[in-house]
């Protein structure tokens, strides 16, 4: 029996401790926002927070999640209203759509880290995501403008 | 980089299995999990809750079959196309509600599942906004006409005296919304004649076409709501994974031994599929309890196969083999480009100038492995639940595979997590379907993981194009050949049967050579299009952009050499040849202008890059330009770009730091959508033009994972600056066309740049460093 955090909320599965987490999550939990690409943890698809921490889920073994605290895109914000989230839906970001949960994750981790990213930054940290639309340039004014909000509403 | 586990997940799901897995025993809440009703209809709805349809509430009125409106109010529009990331679901819904004069508030859309009255169900092609613009606006008129005949005979008054806005009806000081129109009972409807006489709104007049709105698909897409084939889950279903036998046709299984995996927990068995079809011979599904349970089992689940004829090719004999065909005068297809007796004037040309140019085999890698969801449900129907963007053309396949009569398969519509063409070919859902029966209709969920979607890819074909030119003593162009040798799709996929007929009576598959029927004028022009039998035999499919992704990179670095080879600058060699005469006049309603068009495109691109200026953008960088009609020449985009790039002469690395682009593709129906469009085909025209490409080998793709296979990222994506031509004409499509002019014009500038000539796709490092040493 594995147990932990999933969204804030304490669940506890009955699998292989070598199950990846992305299927604990995706089949077991019934999440199905978290995305399956690559399974080599080289397209970003899957990415969750564990412990805050941006974390390819398909390359994570269930039993080194237990005891901490997952995020997946559902859990995100209350209302699916992140910031990032917005922004995503202002500008239009997503095009398939599959990559994105992945990538607004792995976003909001980049945020957490560094709050005021330079454009290089934000290449550095999202080049790990791999979009297969291209949807980069969109990707980068959404973070651009999410870092903005998230300023703004600190600053006020 | 973020902490990311940079492991092997072989190294995650190779361990011995010591512990006992078993299905979740307890939760702290309830998580939402859903399933769909068995027999339900499972069209997919995006920005619904769940994603799920709306359904009438209370009385309704259809004026056609390509919407409903509620006694809500509420106008749930019906899409034949699949989702694939280019909203079309929106672009769809913006055309009907412009005519129908609908408040977009009211406009919900709905991805209908495939039946015979909704026609041939496909997305590809860039066809489906060219398809959409007449059907819907028509249908948005029937339903504006009715609305103002029920108001007006409601009111006494006369039809004329009323206008229509916001799904309201108003004449004088009377007023009522299409809701209570609705309610008050509805019925007219329209025979074909009628609904083609109806009068439509001039261009002038769109209020939603032409502007901009959040996509009806995006929200659902930051959220994690939106649903993909592979998050489609059935009480009950149970997990199957495949083992592909060594060649994709040909194969079949001699014996299967899973004694190692009946020990193991969660496995349930192994299934031979006896695909009755021919569309997935030999390929065998491990089924078990969990998706893990089935991937790990079939790691010790040992089949044994007799391979079929391609076990041993390589992607050189497939080179070797078009070269042969190219030289075999006897064999292709002539099309029909007007006059094509250019051999008299080869003969007797002042100078002459031949070329050859390559391509390498290129993987989709969607990012969304290939799935299906199947079962045999309550009464006795199959569902296939998976996302495909031509669910016509697989169901009669699904049909023969099951033995079932017409009507006893439903396909059930969902997201593609990409489709670039990849699921144009359903072959996975018949792996799903056969899975299923194997197990006596369970539901079975198939995932192909990411090793195996690429060995069972319909990738694009290697090609071999062999372009010529002739010229007076004037260096005046008298006439031009072009013969391209490619895997025929079509055929590949038994299709043969709806190819096109060439001059010469012969057939020939369209997507496999388009482009190459250009609008320039040249005189005698002869294109032969050349079927590479051993390319169809590993089941080749379209990949974004298909032929035109290589008869243009061909076509168009060959405007440059002879552009170079007579003296004259390539952008105004190309103008003095797109001329609007002849067949390249272009005709209503989708290529009026012709190559005048194209032509404007391409001055436009110059003065907007400064290609051509005195100042050079740096040691060993330069622009080159590139133009094409996009995809065929019954619906052409005009489209040209120029591409800025460095080269490092040492490494042979290209740098694209810039690529301009203008766009004439008639009425922008949703501008931000189209820009998206052209903003993602353009990178991934830079992805197949510098990047991507792999190997056949053993009648393989050598590349299975992005260990290998490297497609653009964010760090590599060069800056872009796009522009659409303000046009009245009839829109056509943009899913393709931005793809088609990156190659070339990288291409053309590594040459001013370096004046290295690179005549293979893709050119990497390698690539680039032979041609700057030989």
């Amino acid at each position: 029996m594995i147990t932990f955090k999933l969204n804030g909320q304490d669940v506890s599965v009955d699998v292989d401790g070598d199950t990846p987490l992305l299927w604990v999550i995706r089949d077991e939990l019934g999440l199905t926002g978290t995305k399956f690409g690559c399974g080599i943890g080289m397209c970003g698809a899957c990415t969750v927070h564990v412990g805050g921490r941006a974390t390819r889920s398909c390359a994570t073994p269930a039993s080194y999640v237990s005891g901490a605290e997952v995020v997946t895109i559902e859990g995100l914000d209350p209302k699916g209203a992140h910031p990032l989230q917005t922004a995503w839906s202002e500008l239009n970001v997503p095009q398939c759509g599959y990559c994105q949960s992945g990538q607004i994750m792995q976003a909001a981790a980049l945020l957490k880290d560094i709050p005021d990213p330079t454009d290089d930054d934000i290449d550095a940290v999202m080049t790990g995501n791999l979009c297969r639309c291209m949807t980069y340039i969109r990707i980068r004014d959404a973070v651009r403008k999410a870092a903005a909000t998230m300023k703004g509403a600190k600053n006020g | 980089m973020a902490d990311d586990l940079r492991k092997s997940p072989r190294s995650a799901v190779a361990l011995p299995r010591a512990s006992r897995r078993g299905f979740l025993v307890a939760m702290a809440s309830t998580v939402a999990m859903f399933g769909f009703p068995l027999g339900a209809d499972a069209a997919i709805a995006p920005g619904e809750p769940g994603e799920r349809p709306i359904t009438p509430n209370g009385k309704m009125f259809e004026p056609t079959i390509w919407y409903w409106i509620d006694q809500a109010g509420r106008i749930n529009v019906h899409v034949i196309n699949a989702e694939i990331g280019q909203h079309i679901g929106t672009a769809t819904a913006r055309i009907l509600a412009d005519e129908l004069d609908a408040d977009w508030k009211d406009i919900h859309i709905e991805h209908v599942d495939v039946a015979p009255k909704w026609g041939n169900m496909v997305t590809g092609g860039s066809m489906s906004v060219w398809g959409a613009w007449p059907r819907y606006r028509q249908a948005g008129a029937a339903g504006r006409v009715a609305l103002i005949e029920a108001a007006a005979k409601l009111w006494g008054v006369a039809p004329e005296s009323c206008q229509t806005r916001n799904s309201m009806v108003t004449s004088g000081t009377h007023s009522i919304s299409y809701g209570e129109l609705v309610a008050s009972g509805l019925s007219r409807s329209f025979t074909d004649a009628e609904l083609k006489a109806l009068p439509l709104k001039p261009v002038s007049d769109l209020r939603l076409v032409g502007r901009n709105v959040v996509e009806l698909d995006v929200p659902d897409k930051t959220d994690g709501k939106a649903l993909f084939g592979i998050d489609a889950k059935v009480e009950g279903m149970v997990y199957g994974v495949p083992l592909l036998p060594p060649t994709r046709l040909g194969s079949s299984v001699v014996s299967i031994d899973d004694s190692v995996a009946k020990g193991m927990k969660g496995y349930i068995r192994t299934v031979d599929l006896k695909d009755p079809t021919g569309i997935v011979p030999g390929v065998v599904v491990v089924i078990g309890q969990s998706l893990m349970a089935a991937k790990w089992a079939s790691e010790k689940v040992k089949v044994t196969w007799t391979a079929g004829p391609t076990a041993a090719l390589t992607e050189q004999q497939m080179l070797d083999r078009a070269r042969a065909l190219i030289r075999d005068a006897g064999v292709g297809t002539i099309l029909d480009t007007g006059d094509t007796e250019t051999a008299p004037i080869f003969a007797k040309a002042a100078e002459t100038l031949e070329a050859e140019y390559t391509c390498a085999s290129v993987l989709h890698f969607q990012l969304e492995p290939v799935n299906a969801t199947a079962l045999r449900n309550t009464s006795g129907t199959w569902e296939v639940h998976t996302g495909t963007q031509w669910p016509s053309l697989i169901l009669p396949a699904l049909e023969q595979a099951v033995g079932a009569k017409s009507g006893e398969v439903e396909i059930k519509s969902y997201l593609c997590g990409g489709g670039f063409g990849r699921r144009l070919n359903g072959d996975y859902a018949v792996v799903g379907l056969l899975a299923s029966k194997a197990m006596d209709g369970k539901p079975v969920k198939v995932v192909f993981f990411r090793e195996e979607d690429a060995l069972f890819d319909s990738f694009r074909s290697p090609s071999v194009q062999r372009l010529r030119m002739a010229f007076d003593k004037g260096k005046q162009v008298l006439a031009m050949d072009h013969d391209a040798a490619a895997g025929w799709t079509m055929e590949a996929m038994g299709l043969g049967a709806g190819m096109t007929k060439g001059k010469d009576g012969r057939t020939f598959d369209p997507n496999s050579i388009d482009g190459a029927d250009h609008y320039y004028s040249v005189g005698p022009h002869k294109v032969r299009a050349i079927s590479l039998d051993l390319a169809n035999q590993l089941r080749i499919g379209f990949l974004r952009s298909v032929g035109p992704g290589w008869t243009n990179f061909a076509l168009e670095s060959f405007m440059d050499e002879a552009a170079h080879k007579v003296g004259v600058d390539p952008v105004q060699f190309r103008l003095a040849h797109l001329k609007p005469e002849g067949r390249n006049a272009g005709s209503l309603p989708s290529s009026v202008g012709g190559a005048a068009r194209q032509a404007h495109v391409l001055k436009r691109v110059v003065e907007l890059s400064g290609y051509g200026k005195q100042e050079a953008p740096g040691k060993d960088s330069a622009i080159g330009i590139a133009t094409t009609y996009g995809q065929n020449r019954l619906s052409p985009t005009w489209i040209a770009c120029a591409a800025k790039v460095h080269v490092e002469r040492k490494s042979g690395t290209i740098t694209v730091q810039k690529l301009w682009i203008v766009v004439d593709c008639g009425v922008v129906i949703d501008p931000d959508g189209s820009l998206a469009q052209i903003q993602g085909g353009a990178l991934w025209g830079v992805s197949l033009a510098v990047l991507e490409g792999t190997t056949i080998e053993n009648g393989r793709p050598r590349d299975r994972n992005l260990g290998t296979y490297k497609p653009l990222r964010m760090i590599d994506t060069p800056e872009l600056a796009i522009e659409f031509v303000k046009s009245t004409a009839a829109p056509v499509g943009l899913g393709e066309p931005g793809v088609t002019v990156v190659a070339p014009a990288i291409a053309n500038a590594v040459f001013n740049a370096v004046g290295v000539r690179v005549r293979h796709l893709p050119m990497t490092p390698d690539v680039v460093k032979k041609a700057l040493t030989s």
